[in-house]
């Protein structure tokens, strides 16, 4: 069964929607979706490193972003620069670095846009075993600090004054989102992941009233994307990451007509 | 009753500084199971910054902070919360521990709020959500509470009854706590020991002896005085608003 390339392809992308799901949550409670976007494009100069050093891209990706995410820290509390500058700079940077080395590497050939966008059907069982051990650990670490990151993602001094110590919860957070990044990098590509990240989450706040429920929509709902994405680009071939987000803003724009509906009711 | 074990936070010579301002310095004070501290003062004087240095919230301190329970209850002065989390009343209250539905029930039923548990946070007004606040520092029957102006926005009636519950609650649970408040009547009905600030101690004691400073004086005037010395300890009801009453 897992000889199909489709099959494969579909596989990963369910197992990547259930952890996007729950990590989406917190990217739009935290606004972290530029945090996110920089992770991700710092992902290129992981990817570029593990060829070079043939080193495996998922591990090598997480280094990187993890890396990036210190760097960002540090840089925080060392200048007077505005949060989303720094973003930009490390966002930027990153990805011009990675495409320079890139050039230096004329013994390897790229497929850029497979990076860019991501090359589902190119999955291989490999791929799937690192989605579907990664996956389910960075949903139990993120189930164990659950409690001091929404608490101080709610507000940050009730959790410090209540003993839950936030900052760890926090440090911990940034390593789940390179986790995800490496794991899923492959498959949405470093200019898609954060899509897959905020979209279906975003879709679920419009039709949820808590937390809960909010985690479980997203979750929903980045595999029925994945489902239809896959299917559509089978169908009419179209490239499969970009087919799965636009089949995500497909059902966010459904959200929100339900919102509209529910106004109505009210009224 | 100073025995050790009654401590709750100890504050020695503990002070707070963003770079060369200070916002509050050489301030002592302890807090004790069942008593209840209150800490009064002119806006600016650095109630709120000496309630964040006792709680641990404020880490570069001058001086010692002491805190031997790790059981708090917060109701933060100020609180910015993000009102497009979807959270109702009933999340909220399990924000920092997980509580049985009875004690949740409870909580909110003894501030006067049962009914909009199932609300979201963001659509409830200024005094409600304060009792929600209320609520959920007790509904987790903490060693030490500490509440900054826990009554800011709820009526007239609502406030005498609130601060009445937590009178109850300080006896039931036998905690510690650390209020702050502008409303000299009240503070003078329960409190045990006051301390005014004005960026440092300026006088402490029992509210009669504060009363009597020439500093407290000085600082609130003399009618503050009058209200001080001439507060009667008069109740002999409890009722929460809305009419609920508590079931045990």
């Amino acid at each position: 069964m897992l000889d199909d390339f489709f099959i494969r392809a579909l596989i990963a992308g369910l197992g990547v929607a259930i952890v996007t799901g729950p990590l989406g949550c917190f990217v739009i409670w935290r606004r972290l979706s530029y945090f996110g976007d920089t992770l991700a494009h710092s992902a290129l100069l992981g990817v570029t490193l593990a060829y070079s050093l043939e080193f495996n891209i998922a591990f090598s990706v997480f280094i990187i972003s993890s890396l990036i995410a210190l760097i960002l820290i540090q840089l925080q509390k060392r200048t007077n620069l505005p949060g989303d500058a720094l973003l930009g700079l490390l966002a930027h940077s990153s990805l011009a670095v990675g495409l320079v080395v890139i050039g230096f590497l004329t013994f390897i050939r790229f497929d850029i846009m497979g990076l860019l966008f991501g090359d589902i059907l190119a999955v291989t069982v490999d791929d799937l075993l690192i989605i579907w051990i990664g996956g389910p650990i960075i949903l139990l670490i993120l189930k164990l600090i659950w409690k001091p990151l929404f608490a101080s993602t709610v507000n940050y001094e009730l959790a410090e004054a209540e003993g839950l110590n936030p900052d760890r919860a926090k440090a911990v957070f940034t390593i789940l989102m390179a986790g995800i990044i490496a794991i899923s990098i492959k498959m949405v590509g470093l200019l898609l992941i954060t899509g897959m990240l905020i979209i279906p989450a975003a879709m679920a706040r419009n039709i949820s009233s808590s937390p809960q429920t909010m985690v479980i929509f997203s979750i929903l709902g980045g595999l029925l994307s994945v489902v239809l994405g896959l299917f559509t680009s089978l169908e009419f071939n179209t490239s499969s990451g970009p087919s799965i987000i636009a089949a995500s803003l497909f059902l966010f724009i459904l959200s929100l007509l339900n919102i509209k509906q529910s106004i109505k009711l009210k009224n | 009753m100073t025995s050790n074990q009654n401590i709750l936070v100890k504050l020695n010579q503990a002070g707070f500084r963003i770079k060369d301002k200070w916002l509050v310095k050489g301030v002592s004070i302890q807090i004790e199971k069942g008593k209840i501290v209150t800490l009064i003062g002119p806006n600016g004087s650095g109630k709120s910054t000496t309630a964040k240095i006792a709680l641990g919230i404020y880490k570069k301190i001058d001086g010692e902070v002491e805190k031997y329970t790790n059981k708090v209850g917060y109701v933060p002065q100020k609180i910015s919360i993000d009102w497009t989390l979807p959270l109702r009343v009933r999340d909220f209250m399990v924000l920092t521990e997980n509580l049985k539905d009875e004690d949740i029930n409870e909580a909110l039923s003894l501030t006067g709020v049962i009914q909009l548990k199932n609300k979201n946070l963001g659509d409830l007004s200024g005094g409600e959500f304060q009792r929600v606040l209320i609520a959920r520092a007790i509904s987790k029957k903490p060693d030490l509470l500490v509440l900054d102006e826990p009554v800011q926005g709820v009526d007239f009636t609502g406030e005498i009854a609130l601060y009445k519950l937590i009178k109850k609650i300080t006896d039931e649970l036998n905690c510690g706590i650390l209020l702050i408040s502008h409303d000299l009547h009240t503070v003078m009905s329960a409190t045990d020991h006051v301390v005014c600030l004005n960026g440092h101690v300026c006088c402490s004691g029992s509210p009669i002896d504060v009363a009597k400073n020439n500093e407290y004086k000085a600082l609130f005037g003399e009618q503050a005085s009058q209200i001080l010395s001439r507060y009667e300890h008069r109740h002999d009801h409890i009722h929460t608003s809305k009419g609920e009453i508590k079931k045990n």
